[in-house]
């Protein structure tokens, strides 16, 4: 393995998705039958049950926060506060991150504010073997 | 079929931290209070369900008959999250209504130990939480409250208003872990640990063990209805489908279906019921399971809280037992202590926090993942 391929972050999540030529991008997996969508591969539809009908659509990049909470206490090492968003990207699609370039301040996150997903380093965070990630990330769209 | 299945014994310890206890022996003591209660041996028992989540594979049910009487029955040990204890109490039920059994004991016990619930997310890679947000309970529930918070407006007062009133009933609840009035500006100034659920917003993780004799209606009128309680509705719900279902557990959905089902078995609705003990894991819970209960129009669950309706001596009184908030939240036991606080009120033998002439009462419970579990229960004499 070359270096420059030993140094390519891993994906924090599967359905993270970083094309050797291309921007990293959120992949969905839609129902053909009856239009619900999942995050991460699957053969069969939770909602209507269909087989075989799932195919994987590239997410928006755009969406609007649905809701949030400020955390403060979290596991032992995890720093904090941060929020914690829940988001509607547009086309379809409910995704949950970290929502930064906020104050952490009930009064300064509005729902619905228009945010976007950008992709970074998972805070520094590294598996066992030393690999490192990227992470998505949501901020409020410019 | 048995026509109905009666509660004739059901008690639960005081909750609290016994870290010196095994669980077998804390499930013990609640199975021999219960069959006290109901005036009964575990030579006359049939068979037992016993709920347990954390140690769910250490066969519970068969070491307490190790504690107390290893007589042979067919013992079911289940786990169904926060639903685990309501779940093997209904397992019981079914088993009586189906003809099986005409006596049987269903305990739920749990030893919690402190801390936070939820994990750090994740077995591969890196830990996810705190970087994809957060999965512990205090945040799950705080954005479940946000979801009402805007669609309605519900703020966190309101929230806080439902801890202030838990911790009150429970001054009145001996058997509750805490005895401790905390005023608003007390449950508004704790330590935030995930907005808006301060550190008085979240249940208190205890050990915990409450059980119940069930038995048939034969065996009811024969050993005497005069402190039976009559299971009038018992419905499990898992969650239906819904489009945020991946990132944010729904509790309503499997609710309100739960409830729709539970007030047509029993024939009754919300209007009829005179206590609810519902599943205030978080203050924010418990705003959205008025509506989920149909306690109030939907949006009106703050105006609820406000208006002191669901305090003692209100026109719904809502967790009088002091709740999850402050009686304690011993996974696995919770769902039957729920049971125990609404068949003492029909009883007439909740003391000081007795609902006059209570007749019908409704308990709920949500194991997060999801599980719902509802039961309507009605004073038989």
């Amino acid at each position: 393995m070359s270096e420059a391929a030993a140094a390519k972050p891993r994906p924090a999540v599967d359905f993270l998705k970083i094309p050797e030529n291309g921007d990293p991008y959120l992949e969905g997996h839609k129902c053909k039958a009856c239009g619900s969508m999942y995050l991460g591969e699957r053969t069969t539809c939770a909602k209507c049950g269909a087989r075989g009908q799932i195919e994987a659509v590239k997410l928006s990049n755009k969406g609007k926060l649905y809701v949030f909470s400020i955390v403060y206490r979290s596991f032992p090492g995890i720093q904090t506060p941060y929020v914690s968003a829940i988001v509607d990207l547009d086309g379809g699609g409910t995704v949950k991150g970290n929502l930064i370039g906020v104050e952490p301040d009930p009064k300064k996150i509005s729902f619905g504010m228009p945010v976007e997903v950008v992709y970074k380093d998972a805070l520094g965070r590294k598996d066992r073997e030393g690999n490192s990630y990227l992470s998505y990330f949501f901020q409020p769209a410019s | 079929m048995s026509e109905d299945v009666y509660v004739l014994g059901i008690d639960m310890i005081k909750f609290g931290r016994f870290p010196d206890k095994s669980l077998a022996e804390l499930g013990a003591e609640a199975a021999l209070l219960a069959l006290d209660d109901a005036g009964l041996k575990i030579q006359d028992i049939e068979a037992m369900w016993c709920g347990n989540l954390m140690q769910a594979n250490n066969m519970v049910g068969q070491q307490v008959l190790q504690q107390i009487g290893q007589t042979g029955i067919p013992v079911v040990n289940c786990a169904n999250a926060c639903a685990t204890g309501a779940t093997a109490f209904r397992d019981a039920w079914l088993a009586v209504k189906a003809g099986a059994y005409d006596v049987v004991l269903a305990v739920g016990v749990e030893q919690m130990g402190k801390g936070l619930l939820g994990g750090p997310g994740g077995s591969r890679g890196i830990p996810k939480e705190g970087l994809l947000g957060s999965m512990t309970m205090p945040a799950v529930f705080a954005e479940a409250g946000m979801e009402h918070s805007r669609k309605y407006g519900t703020t966190f007062e309101q929230f806080a208003k439902v801890s202030v009133k838990n911790h009150h009933h429970s001054t009145l609840n001996p058997k509750a872990m805490y005895q401790i009035e905390t005023p608003l500006e007390q449950v508004m100034g704790a330590e935030m640990i995930s907005y808006p659920n301060t550190k008085l917003m979240c249940s208190v993780n205890v050990d915990g063990s409450a059980a119940a004799v069930l038995v048939s209606e034969r065996k009811a009128k024969e050993l005497g209805m005069k402190r039976a309680v009559k299971i009038r509705a018992s419905v499990l719900t898992s969650d239906p489908w819904q489009e945020r279902d991946l990132v944010m557990p729904d509790v309503n959905t499997c609710t309100r279906l739960a409830a729709k089902k539970a007030y047509e078995m029993a024939g009754v609705g919300p209007d009829d019921i005179d206590l609810i003990e519902l599943h205030d894991c978080f203050a924010t819970a418990e705003i959205l399971h008025y509506e989920n209960l149909g306690l109030c129009k939907d949006g009106e669950a703050g105006a609820l809280i406000d208006s002191g309706a669901t305090t003692i001596g209100g026109r719904i009184p809502v967790n009088l037992s002091g709740g999850l908030l402050s009686k304690g939240h011993p996974l696995g036991a919770t769902g039957i202590a729920n049971i125990y606080e609404i068949s003492t009120h029909l009883r007439g033998e909740a003391g000081k926090r007795q609902v006059p002439n209570a007749k019908l009462g409704l308990t709920h419970v949500i194991g997060l993942g999801s599980a719902c579990a509802i039961h309507i229960l009605e004073k038989a004499a």
